[in-house]
Formats: C-alpha cells, structure tokens, sequence
C-alpha cells in the first residue's frame, strides 16, 4: 500500500458537488483561541516499547508495552514472533492495560482490624507493620500445627514466588484452581493413555490438521489465543470442523456439522464414534498395531456401545453419529479430537478424556503431523540454595490415597481439611492466597466460606479486590504484570522459547511485585539462604546465562527461540516408548485395572434435571478471564451485563419474556443474590439454561481506603459458582464435576418477599 | 426466530442503541422558524397585492414578532450545539447541501430583513399602538425614530429599505419560501430516519407553518376581515395538511420494512396517542370545527382555534423530531 | 486510492478485540466506542445460523454526514476516509442523524467523534488498529483501486455483502460470507 504522508492529507470533498467555503476556515485563530489539539496518538516511531507477558490469563501471551516518554502506557501489543500470540493478543490482552489504570486497585497494605467473615474491617499498614502481622501469623501456625496447616492457595505467574518462598520454610500444602476445578482429569486421561499429559498450551498441531472435533471445548468463546488463531487457519483452509455442544456455540456456527447433544451424555457419543471407527476399520491400522496396547480389548468392550444406542442416549440421530465418524476415518491422522481445557464436568471426566485420547490413538492423531505434535520447552537451570526442608506432609498426603492421579494440590481437599468438622491429623488452619478468589473458583460457596472462617490466619496477596479479600487478616498489594517482573515464560511448543516479562512503568501507589513480596517475607522468617540476590533481575540474568542469552538480549527481542532437539512428529514406524507400564499407547490402562478404576472407560448416566429444574450451564465470554477482569475498564466497556441463555420454549413456560430480569435458585433452595437478564435464545437447549462464569461479583471490598462496592463490577448478574450446590468428585483425580447442578427460574424478586416477611 | 444484538455493549448515553441528541431546542427551532415564515409570507404576499392598508396588521404589524422567533429559534440553535464555542463556523462557511447551513444563512438573512421590514412602518405601527392605547409602547417608538434620524447609516437603511420596499419585499416573500419549506427539508435530508426520509414532509412542515402565521394573525389581529380572511386560510391549510399526513402514513406503510415501521410508530406504536389525539385532534380537527363554527356566525373567541393550531404546530415538530430518531433502519 | 476494508463473518468469534483496540489505539474515552460487534441468529434448535459482524463507520462512497455537515467540519480524505475536524465541528448532530449506521457520537468534549481508518497508521503504512489485533484475521484492510490489493482479491472472489445497501450511501466495508 502506498504511504500517504500524515500532515499533508488533502481535504477533496466527499461528492461532485463540493462544500463551498466563504471564508478562509477558522480553523486556525480557533485553535489559536481554544489552544491546539493534540494529537492522541502515539506513533510507532514514538513508542517506548518493553516486552511483557501477558498475565489476564493463562495462556500468557508475549507482547510489548507501548508507553510514551512521560511514561504512560498506552496499549499492550502481540509480539510477532511469539507462537502463542503471532503478534495478536485477545481482547483481554490488548485490554490489558486496564488493570494497571483501574482505580480500584489495591493500593497499600491492609490489616484487619476485627471480625473474620468478609466483612472488610481494614485500617491501612505499611509494608513493614503488615510483614510483621504476617511474621507472627505464620509463627503461630507453625507452633500450634506445624507449618504445614499453612497452606498456598495460587494462581498464575505470581503463583512461583509463593510456592518457592512456601516450600523453603517448610510447607508444601498447595493447590491452584487451574488443577481440580479445571484441567487436572484431562491430564489425568491423557497420562493414563499415553504416560504424557498436555499441559498449555496443548500440543494440538490444529494449524496442520483436516480435521478438528470439538467435544465441550468453545474456542472463541474462549480466547485461547494460539488455538483461536489455528482454528482461522483451519476455516481458510476448508477443513472439517466438527462441533459437539448442547449450545449452537461461536464455533458451532462456524463447523461443518454441529452435533447438538443432550448435556452429560458426552461419553456415550464418543464411545459410539470408537464403535463406528474400529467396526468400518476406520482406524490407523499400522499405528494401533506398532504403537498401541489392549486395541482388542478395546474392540469387544465398545461392541455394545452403537450409534443407534448412543442416539437413544444422547439424542443425536445415529445417521449423524456414523457421518462423523466417518468423517474423522477419512481425516486420519490429520484429525484432532481436542481435549478441551476445563474438563471437571461430570464426576467421571477422566474416563471421558481418557476416550478422547482413545480415539486420537486409533485415528494414530499423536505425534503426528495435523494431531497432535510433541512439544518442547527450555530448560532452565534453577537457582541454586540448599535444600527444602521436608515437609512432615503435604498436598500429596492428603490428596494421592483418595486418587491416584491427583497430579497436582487438590484445592477442594484442602478446603476439606481446613473445615471446622474436620478432625484428622491434616488440619488446615491458615491460608496464603495470590491471585485466586476461592469464593468464585472453588465451589460451592457456602463450604468455601465456612473453612476461611475456619483459619487463625489468611493472607491475601492480590492486585485487585475481591470477596476474598474480606477474609484476609492481612491484605498484600501486588503490582500488575505490567509493572513487575516474573518468572521467565517457558511454555512448550512447537519450537522451544523464552519469553520475557520487564515491567514498563514503576508500581502504582504502594504496590509491589510478587518477587519482592515473597522475598522480604522469606528474609524475615529467617530464609536469607533461599534468597542470596537482591532483585529478582539477577536469577532471571543468570539462567538466561546459562542457556546462552542475556536480560540485555531478551528486553530487546522479548521471546527468544532455541533449537529443537528432538523431532516434532513420529517417523513412520519408527521406535517409540511411551512412560506407560507396557511402554505403550495404552487403550487399557495397566494403572487404571490395578488401581480399582475402569481400565476402559465406560459410559454411566448422569441424571436428568428433575421436573420444574434445567441444568445449569457455565461457560466462557471472549472478552473475560472468569470474575478477574469483570472491573477492567477496557474489558467492562466490551461486556459489562451477563444474560440468562433461555430457550424460547422454557421461556414460554415460564412466561419470561426476553431481557427480562429473572433470579435463579438451585435445588437445594439457595437463591441467588443478584437478578439476571434473561436471553431468549434457539442456541440453547431447553433442558438447561446457560450463563458465562465469573459475574455476580457481591464482595463488599475495602477500596480507596473505605468499605464499598467496586464501582464496575459489583452486583452484575449472577455467579453460577453460587448456584453450585454440589460437587461430582473423580476418582481418579479428585477433579470437581460442576455440571450436575440444577436450577428452576424465579421470575418474582425473592429478595423483596424476605424483606416484607 | 431472528436475534440481532450487541456482542459488545454499546450503550453510549443518549445516543445508542438509540439516537436521541435532538429534542426540544430543535422543535422549537423548527416551529419558531415556520411561525415567522407564515407571518411574513402573509405580510409581503398581501403588500404585493398593494393590501397594505386594507389588512395593516397583517402586513405592518405582525412581522415585528417575526424578528424576535427568528433570534430566539437561533439561539436555541446554538444553545443545542455540543461544541457551541466553534458555532462561528456555522456563519463563515455556506454548503450548499447542507440544510444545516441552509437554514443558518436563510434564518441570519430572515432576521436582518425581519428587523427593517416593521422599522420601516414606524410611523405606522406608532399609530396602530396608539389607536391600541399603548402608550408605554411609545418610549420605544420614540427611540427607534431617533436613531432613524439621528445616525446617518441607519438612516441610510431605513430610507433605500422603504424606497424598494417593493424589491425588497419579493425577496423576503422568496425568503420565507424557503424558510417554510427548509424547517422541513431539515428533517427529511436525513435519510438515515425513514419517517423523516419521505418527500411529504417538507410540504407537510411548510403547510403547517403557514397555518401557524395564519393563525397568529387570527388570533392578534383586530381587524374583523382580517380574521375572517385568515380563518377560511387556515381551514383550507388544515384541510391539506390532513391529506398530507393521510398520504405520508399511506406511503409509509406501502414501502419497505423499514418504512412500515416507521408508520407503526403512529399506527400503535408509541406516538399514536400523542399524534392522533392531541396533535391531529386538538391542533388539527377541533380549530378547523372552531373556525368553521364562527365562519357561520357562532361566536368562538379568536384566540380559541389560533392557540390549538399554534400549540398544534408545536407538537407536529416535536412529534415528528422525537419518533423521527427512534425510526431506524435496524443495525 | 480506495480504503476499504473486508470482513470475513466466517471466521469473526465477536471477541470485542477489535473495539479495545481502537479504544487503546485512539484513546476513545470511557464509555464510548467507535466499533461494536452485533450477534445476528437464526433459526429454530437446532438448525440454527449465526455470526457476529464488527461494524464501524463504512466510509461510504456516498456520504450523507458530509452532505449535512454546515461547517464543512465533516470532510473526505484522500482514499475516501470520512474524518471530523474537532475545531471546526459545531457539534450540531446532524452527522449523527445521517449515518443511517450509528457510527458517530458526540465526543465528551463536544466534537462529533468517529472511526478514522486509523489514518495515522496506515499513513504510515500500518493496518487500523482493529484489523491488525483481529486474532482469528477476519478484518482485512487495502485499496481497492489496486486489483492486485488482497482486499481486492478478496472482494473478487468470495461472496459478499454490505450494510444497509438500501440506505443508498455505497458503504465501503464488506462483509464475506
């Protein structure tokens, strides 16, 4: 495109007949008056730019911070050469900067004054009188229960800081959300199949495949950058998207074929596909032989499992069932069934991921190209200091004899622990929590609240307000990821890489970064040995020493790639093992048969909602991460109001006309705190009702130095995490099914009827 | 069923999902602007027919308000500008498509002909006051006299005005055309709005403000046969804008989706009450009845029938100005 | 020169990028936008249709803001942008009334605001904002009177519509299907 020089852009009139001017505009003694305006922008050539990470979710984009020569920050830019982000970052990432400027921030430290139940009775502290607080606290802890009754409640890339600063005093009682409430059965399924889990961001080579099944996973609806950005790809290219979801999701409306299926049935329609697949000789023939373990045992247990059987179940028509499947045969092993992301839906979910990584393993999808490929990350040397204290028992005690495969802290388990009428040894009595609010990510609610009432001692590390800081005894402000320093972004992928996160301007107020926390706190219970730098900068310089870069080097590029040393994709027949007890894909699981689960999934019903009651279901907006972002100014510009997904036929039910304010309550007669806006919509079932997970924010927070709502996101919709009344535990896993929750419509404020009684 | 929605929010206040910027300053813009061109249409029509002195309030003494609608209509202009410290531009640049601009320029030039038009009568309107009895009105007379013949270029004005009254008084006619006419054309050049988008409502808008001048001679003047002449005007000009409105909604409903809605505003929609009973009963059907009422010789005071068209001429604007922003095509 | 931009609705998740970025990009105040997303659904469950349009000012080649406009403060640039000078706009709102696409407000200073085409950026030859953050790479961005531009390959050889053709303004963006 040919440049058009900024300043001198003509004025030509819009049509032939042209505006005529009398006068000499007065453009110029008006701006001589009025003072000149300035210009807005901030050109390309002007902009100071500092690499960043993205921290508004997990997926952790790499960009740059554009600021000016005053130092404000004016957007948050993909880097190009990032696999994560290839130079476009979601809306949440360019909205990024939201966070910095929202002026609801934690500003200084916080220290209760009285009370323990979410009541925000604060008076503001400096750091040293909170390190004090929070010395003793900790102290107490550890003389009444030892130091393991403390335990780290985390998220995101702030999470690290703790966790080093938790394990070198001596407790390693931890768990973050991202683990039960989210991901952990999938890894658990894949594990069990192929001795690997996926991690994130999943090594789906989607960009490469021909076909993508989407079983439950709403990409687009979700941001996960890298993958939204393939699925593009993939819709250029033509390629056979199949959709399952009871909902007519983005992505449902831009597949090829869109099985709407009866929720909680996902299982039965998989099951059906291997039936279809494995009968018709489908399947990667040579693959299953050289790679896989138990394919005929695997054979005679989904005899039974036919589309015609799996239609009466899962309502989609049998007809559709063998075309998709056939669909996938054809495809292979270019195909994906994807394993989603938050997978803790029914109780069962590691036996419904596990048929996910079945069905890529007879498709022969793993390790292949347009599969799945085999990812790679850097290596980096950890800092050295002596070593961690043991712990007399940690997260694994508490977590690994109920399940086996609980491959991370079980956050629900140590809720369990840290309740009142919880009498064991494992008792749970004070919490460090950054970056997570477990009143909205570890349902249900009430039990969540009754174990923090339940603590001597809460910290709360966080860079925003929310309902958990109302239980904190002290309150920590953490600095925004633009503003601070992390751990280097070593994710895998397709190429190995480094990224860097430098903070752009200084912290706002008196915020700190997690780093500096987690040290002077590290310093003053007597750690100094686990901490010999002084900035956190050092590590970072001295690891990428090691591998052959320099801090210099990555603040200039920001993501830094190296060399691959193992191949992406599987030769043909070449020698594979995979850390499995039989060293392969096992379609029978070895573990699963000793350890009492079913070595092949088998599908079990799930109920129905009962009569007058829908099945809740929560899901994704684009523009949010969960409740974190809800009072980012950019992002509350986007979506600022939740609705009801209400199919026409309930509404006419319920007499619920669209846009309509309604409140939910769930069969164990909760009601929820806050109306909702209904939205009359075909792209719902009408067995379930849906809602986007994260709004009903009804934290009375302490802001600005006085108790009040915050100004954006407080009582927005409802929180499906308060409809939640009960928790579908896998036994594998511990992983938390939330799917299982039942509601029924109120179309008269509940509220009011309480008030005049 | 067919959903179209915002994925994003995008509730700017006043503005969208619907636009509602103008209201009560542009209506009575409009129907300022309309009142003085009916009044001095009126008044040049009839000194061009040489009615000077058989209808004297028509023509000499009613066009002093007409000053006065025009600077107050103006300054409501301004008054509903967002960014009123640049409205100069309004009066150094001229487009010629612009109906905006349009009216700024024919109102200004209105104004300055509306000032020196009664000036030019003082003498008259002196004696009109006093044949009234307003003697307080003298002070001003008297001043006005003064500056007429005290100071050369006011003078000057006054004495080449009342030379080619006659010139002058074409063009004002022209003027005031076009004023009626532009309090329409404003509405109906946006095309973005299918109720105002429609060729019926300029003539409508232009009927309707000659029947407010009408009306406010009718109501003021107290010259029988003036009244008289006016009230059967008046009736011939309610008589048309009916079978305008009739012909507008009729048009409306036979045009595109869009369109249909925009005539369902008024067929049940939220203005139907507003239009149909107060704006076409009240302003419209009552005064015609009034009026032919006291043409065959019932007694009905003159202000009655005036008022209900002027208040009803009103209403028109503000109706049309109000249910025009919410007729959209749909986004 | 023509600017013009392609939208693929295929492809377009609705995820408001494009409307932060702006946002960022034009420090368009709080609670105003120059860009918006519209969900549009057919159908009965479950043989349903849906997409998402983002939508902004079409830079129309017949442009009915700039006719109305009584200061001249609405104006057409070189490549058709539509622009608003602020020091010479009124802030009367007839532009408003005329855009039969909503794409105008009054800025909180007066001026009527509006998408630009970002036209500092591509006088530098960039992308506007919203097409170069777009993750799924739906927006597209060019001239038209270049026939080997990719906005007119992409005119040429898919399917396309426009906004409100009836309103009769030859609107400049369009959609692919």
């Amino acid at each position: 495109m040919s440049k058009l020089s900024r300043r001198d852009f003509i004025k030509i009139s819009g049509t032939a007949t042209a505006g005529l001017a009398m006068t000499p505009p007065l453009t110029s003694i008006m701006g001589a008056i009025f003072g000149e305006e300035k210009t807005p922008h901030l050109l390309e050539n002007e902009a100071i730019k500092t690499p960043t990470v993205c921290e508004v979710c997990f997926w952790n984009c790499a960009g740059w911070t554009y600021t000016d020569k005053e130092g404000k920050i004016h957007k948050v830019i993909g880097n190009e050469k990032d696999p994560h982000s290839n130079g476009r970052l979601c809306p949440r990432g360019t909205g990024g900067l939201g966070m910095y400027y929202d002026e609801d921030r934690l500003k200084k430290p916080l220290i209760r004054v009285k009370g323990k139940d979410g009541k925000q009775e604060f008076k503001e502290a400096t750091w040293e009188e909170a390190f004090d607080v929070i010395i003793k606290g900790m102290n107490d802890i550890e003389k009444k229960y030892g130091k393991e009754s403390m335990a780290l409640l985390f998220h995101g890339k702030t999470g690290p800081h703790f966790e080093h600063l938790f394990k070198a005093w001596g407790s390693d009682t931890m768990g973050e959300p991202a683990g039960a409430q989210c991901l952990i059965t999938r890894e658990a399924g894949f594990i069990a199949t192929y001795g690997a889990g996926l991690a994130s961001p999943e090594p789906t080579d989607v960009r490469n495949t021909d076909c993508l099944v989407l079983i439950g996973n709403h990409i687009g609806e979700n941001m996960h950058n890298g993958h939204v950005q393939e699925v593009s790809e993939l819709i250029d290219k033509g390629g056979t998207i199949i959709t399952v979801d009871p909902r007519f999701s983005t992505m449902a409306a831009h597949s090829t074929k869109w099985l709407p299926i009866k929720p909680s049935t996902d299982l039965a329609l998989l099951l059906a596909w291997m039936n279809v697949i494995i009968n018709e000789g489908l399947y990667d023939k040579d693959y299953v032989a050289q790679y896989t373990y138990g394919f005929d045992l695997l054979k005679d247990h989904v005899q039974k499992y036919t589309p015609e059987w799996a239609e009466s179940i899962t309502t989609i028509p049998a007809g559709d069932i063998y075309e998709t499947a056939r669909m996938m045969g054809g495809a292979s092993p270019r195909v994906i069934i994807h394993p989603g992301r938050h997978t803790a839906w029914y109780g069962d979910d590691t036996q419904r991921t596990r048929a996910i990584a079945i069905l890529n393993a007879i498709l022969g999808s793993w390790g292949r190209e347009g599969g799945f490929y085999f990812p790679e990350k850097v290596k980096l040397p950890k800092e050295a200091h002596p070593p961690f204290p043991k712990p007399k028992w940690s997260w694994k005690t508490i977590s690994r004899d109920k399940h086996k495969l609980a491959i991370m802290g079980i956050t629900n388990e140590i809720i369990d622990h840290a309740l009142p009428e919880y009498k064991g040894p494992y008792k749970v009595k004070g919490m460090f929590i950054t970056a997570t609010n477990p009143i909205q990510s570890i349902p249900p609610e009430d039990k969540v609240k009754r174990a923090l009432q339940n603590q001597d001692f809460i910290v709360v590390v966080d860079t925003m307000p929310s309902e958990i800081t109302g239980y904190a005894d002290v309150v920590l402000p953490e600095a925004t990821y633009l503003e601070r320093l992390d751990h280097l972004r070593t994710a895998h992928h397709r190429q190995p890489n480094v990224a860097l996160r430098y903070p752009a301007v200084k912290p706002r107020w008196e915020t700190k970064p997690g780093w500096w926390i987690a040290r002077e706190i590290g310093v003053r219970l007597g750690l100094k040995d686990f901490y010999e730098w002084e900035d956190f900068e050092e590590v970072l310089d001295w690891q990428l020493k090691q591998v052959g870069s320099s801090m210099e080097e990555l603040k200039q590029v920001g993501v830094k790639y190296f060399p691959r040393k193992t191949p992406m994709y599987l030769k043909d027949g070449e020698e594979y093992w995979f850390n499995t007890n039989t060293g392969k894909i096992e379609l029978y699981s070895t573990d699963f048969a000793d350890w009492g689960y079913d070595p092949m999934p088998v599908y079990k019903d799930h109920g129905e909602a009962p009569a007058g009651y829908l099945r809740l279901i929560y899901g994704r907006l684009p523009m949010h991460t969960f409740g974190r972002t809800l009072n980012n100014p950019y992002l509350w510009e986007l979506k600022n109001e939740p609705n009801l997904w209400v199919n026409p036929k309930v509404a006419k039910l319920y007499g619920i006309e669209n846009g309509q304010e309604v409140w939910l309550k769930n069969l164990k007669g909760k009601v929820s705190s806050f109306s909702i806006k209904v939205r009359v919509t075909e792209r719902i079932r009408h067995d379930s009702v849906f809602l986007p997970h994260g709004f009903g924010n009804k934290g009375r927070i302490f802001v600005n130095g006085k108790v009040e709502e915050m100004s954006r996101a407080y009582g927005r919709g409802i929180s499906d995490s308060e409809m939640v009344y009960k928790i579908e535990k896998d036994p594998v896993t511990g992983g938390t099914g939330m799917r299982n929750n039942f509601v029924t419509i109120l179309t008269e404020n509940p509220h009011k009827k309480e008030e005049l009684s | 069923m067919e959903e179209r929605l915002f994925q994003t929010a995008r509730d700017i206040h006043g503005l969208y999902p619907h636009v509602h910027i103008w209201g009560f300053p542009i209506a009575a813009y409009l129907f300022l602007g309309g009142l003085a061109a009916g009044i001095l249409l009126f008044a040049t029509l009839y000194y061009l027919k040489g009615k000077e002195d058989s209808m004297p309030f028509t023509v000499k003494i009613a066009p002093i308000f007409t000053f006065w609608f025009v600077i107050i209509g103006l300054l409501l202009l301004v008054y509903d500008l967002h960014h009123p410290k640049y409205v100069l531009e309004l009066f150094t640049t001229f487009r010629i498509e612009s109906p905006m601009s349009w009216g700024a320029w024919t109102l200004s030039a209105v104004s300055i002909l509306s000032l020196l038009w009664p000036l030019s009568y003082i003498d008259d309107i002196e004696a009109y006051f006093h044949g009234r009895g307003w003697h307080q009105m003298d002070k001003i007379t008297k001043f006005l006299r003064d500056l007429e013949h005290k100071w050369l270029i006011p003078h000057f004005i006054i004495i080449t005005f009342r030379k080619y009254r006659t010139f002058f008084a074409w063009i004002l006619l022209f003027l005031s055309i076009i004023l009626g006419i532009y309090t329409g054309i404003l509405l109906s050049a946006f095309n973005a709005h299918p109720l105002w988008n429609n060729s019926i409502l300029g003539p409508l808008f232009l009927t309707s403000a000659v029947s407010t001048g009408s009306a406010f001679v009718m109501w003021l003047s107290n010259n029988k046969k003036e009244r008289k002449l006016m009230s059967s005007i008046d009736m011939a000009l309610i008589a048309t804008e009916l079978f305008f409105i009739i012909h507008m909604i009729m048009g409306m409903q036979a045009g595109p989706e869009a369109y249909k809605q925009a005539a369902h505003l008024f067929l049940g929609g939220e203005f139907t009450v507003i239009f149909w009973v107060l704006f076409v009963g009240f302003g419209l059907l009552l005064p015609f009845i009034l009026e032919a009422l006291e043409l065959k010789g019932k007694h009905i005071p003159p202000a009655l029938p005036a008022l209900l068209v002027l208040v009803g001429g009103f209403l028109l604007r503000l109706i049309m100005v109000a249910a025009g922003q919410m007729s959209e095509y749909p986004f | 020169m023509r600017y013009a931009m392609a939208i693929e609705v295929n492809k377009c998740v609705g995820c408001g990028d494009c409307v932060v970025a702006c946002q960022t990009e034009n420090n368009v105040p709080m609670g105003y936008s120059r860009d918006w997303i519209i969900e549009v659904a057919r159908g009965e469950y479950p043989n349903l249709f849906m997409h998402f349009e983002s939508q902004r000012c079409n830079h129309c080649d017949d442009t009915p803001c700039v006719r109305t406009c009584p200061t001249g403060a609405s104006h057409v640039i070189e490549g058709g942008i539509v622009k608003v000078t602020h020091d010479e706009c009124i802030g009367c709102g007839a532009c408003i009334e005329a855009c039969p696409y909503d794409a105008r407000y009054f800025h909180p200073d007066g001026y009527v605001d509006k998408c630009t085409f970002c036209d500092h950026r591509v006088a530098d030859g960039l992308d506007p904002a919203c097409v170069s953050v777009c993750p799924t790479t739906c927006m597209h961005f060019g001239d038209l009177d270049d026939p080997d531009s990719d906005i007119s390959k992409l005119i040429q050889s898919r399917e396309h519509y426009t906004l409100l053709p009836e309103a009769g303004t030859a609107p400049q963006i369009y959609y692919l299907k």
